[in-house]
């Protein structure tokens, strides 16, 4: 059998990926993340006296402990499973990027091992992250410059 | 070209030790031991698969009431970076050794050179076969066991097993290896590591269908025509491919796969079982026994193998796939 004609045939094996049901999933999940993140960041403007502007780094925390605790559990790659980005693309997927790969790599050591390796999937993140975070504020800055749009 | 053993040397004894999850495959029976530490106990997951490799082999060897010292040779690999655990088992078995790598198909091509030593005489017994370990495997492959990845359809898990047989000289009541056919490393394109099956089926379809050739016969010839671990969707792609071919679809009967079926209908492992434990455990528990019981006269077992890994798949390349087959028979 010639390559195109197997590539066919596996073209009409293979089932396409629900995806209807993988955007469904991913919303409520990304949605139900997303609320518990707005409670707890209501949380620490009702009780600790955090405005809205500030209240966003202890919220990020918070959430990564979550992801921490449930990725410890094995919990978080079920939910993963289930919700794909929904729960990949929140703070909660970086939080369980990080903790996974440290957990992965205790086994060889705190240094070479954990130390080396727990930015190894969210590396990338942390890079682009920080690259598109310059380049946004820096197109505010040229804005604000011109009198566009003020801080 | 396939090989015909003269001196028909046989599987002798087996041993098939699984993981915890493996408790849960419908061949999970026949197994010698099934753990519910996926460590043995160990430090690490690399150390527990070396336990795991070495177990394994205590049972072949304990079933043949042979020791280690009585053994000639021991073949076999695993899926890890310079196949460290059966390197390391090697080291405490003791047993003159040399590993050998054909990803999945390493549970057939460790035999055939096993029978090879046999049949010049090089050889009274031999260990041969395969293993892996789930979190060692996935680790290297793909990604830390605890990230969150949805993993598509067309996935498949890796086992936890070690299955090793003993092969030795030609004796009447036990399953004979006959001929054997080494497979070519064939790349359709495939470049999806979630999809494995769809790579390494035109693999199988070349073995078998060269083999089936050279040894003049038709697939009806056979009981059971085994393959490794294609996976629901692979097992799908080859018959396709056989369908293709001319051969018609209640012809393809006997043409079963180990992956597939590792795990019953269990939606939770997608398409399936593999690894190279999968194939190992599956042909040296379930298959032998059925031999012995009678069920099974005639068998082709093909063990397939997906040449990748995970630095060629970043590079952008196809995945080479292989497939290695043996002929057992059964008076």
């Amino acid at each position: 059998m010639e390559k195109e004609q197997y590539q066919q045939l596996e073209q009409n094996v293979t089932p396409k990926p629900p995806y209807f049901k993988n955007v469904a999933k991913a919303f409520i999940v990304g949605g139900l993340i997303c609320t518990i993140g707005q409670a707890v960041s209501l949380f620490y403007i009702i009780f600790f006296n955090f405005t809205e502007a500030t209240a966003g780094n202890p919220t990020v925390a918070t959430m990564v402990f979550f992801a921490m605790i449930l990725t410890g559990f094995g919990l978080y790659k079920k939910i993963g499973q289930f919700a794909g980005a929904g729960s990949a693309v929140p703070v909660t997927g970086f939080g369980n990027a990080v903790i996974s790969a440290a957990i992965e790599h205790r086994s060889e050591g705190l240094v070479l091992g954990v130390g080396g390796n727990i930015f190894k999937l969210a590396g990338s993140v942390v890079l682009f992250g920080v690259v598109s975070a310059f380049f946004v504020a820096l197109i505010k800055y040229i804005l604000v410059t011109i009198g566009v749009v003020s801080w | 070209m396939v090989i015909v053993f003269q001196s028909k040397p046989s599987l002798i004894a087996a041993g098939v030790v699984a993981g915890p999850l493996e408790k849960r495959s419908i061949f999970s029976q026949h197994f010698d031991a099934t753990y519910d530490d996926e460590r043995w106990q160990m430090k690490t997951n690399e150390q527990g698969h070396r336990k795991m490799v070495e177990e394994a082999c205590e049972f072949a060897m304990k079933k043949a009431g042979v020791k280690n010292k009585d053994i000639d040779y021991f073949m076999g690999g695993d899926l890890v970076n310079q196949m460290t655990p059966t390197n390391f088992a090697a080291r405490d078995l003791e047993i003159p050794f040399i590993g050998l790598f054909s990803a999945c198909a390493t549970s057939i091509s460790s035999v055939i050179i096993a029978s090879l030593l046999t049949e010049v005489g090089a050889a009274n017994f031999s260990l041969a076969g395969a293993s892996s370990q789930h979190n060692a495997v996935e680790r290297q492959f793909r990604y830390p066991i605890d990230y969150g990845s949805q993993k598509p359809q067309t996935a498949q898990w890796t086992v936890t097993a070690a299955g090793y047989a003993l092969i030795g000289k030609h004796q009447e009541e036990y399953p004979s290896i006959e001929a054997a056919t080494v497979g070519k490393s064939v790349d359709y394109g495939m470049d999806d590591p979630f999809h494995m099956g769809a790579a390494m089926a035109p693999a199988a379809f070349q073995t078998i269908q060269s083999h089936l050739e050279q040894r003049n016969q038709k697939i009806y010839h056979y009981d059971l025509i085994l393959t490794g671990d294609l996976g629901q969707l692979g097992l799908k792609l080859l018959k396709g491919m056989f369908v293709e071919n001319g051969i018609k679809s209640e012809e393809l009967k006997p043409l079963r796969d180990a992956g597939a079926e590792f795990y019953g209908q269990d939606e939770a492992f997608q398409s399936g079982a593999s690894g190279a434990g999968c194939s190992a455990a599956v042909f040296f528990s379930y298959v032998i026994q059925q031999m012995r019981a009678g069920t099974y006269k005639r068998v082709l077992l093909v063990a397939t193998g997906a040449l990748l890994s995970p630095l060629t798949f970043q590079q952008g390349e196809t995945i080479p796939c292989t497939a290695h087959a043996i002929e057992i028979t059964m008076r």
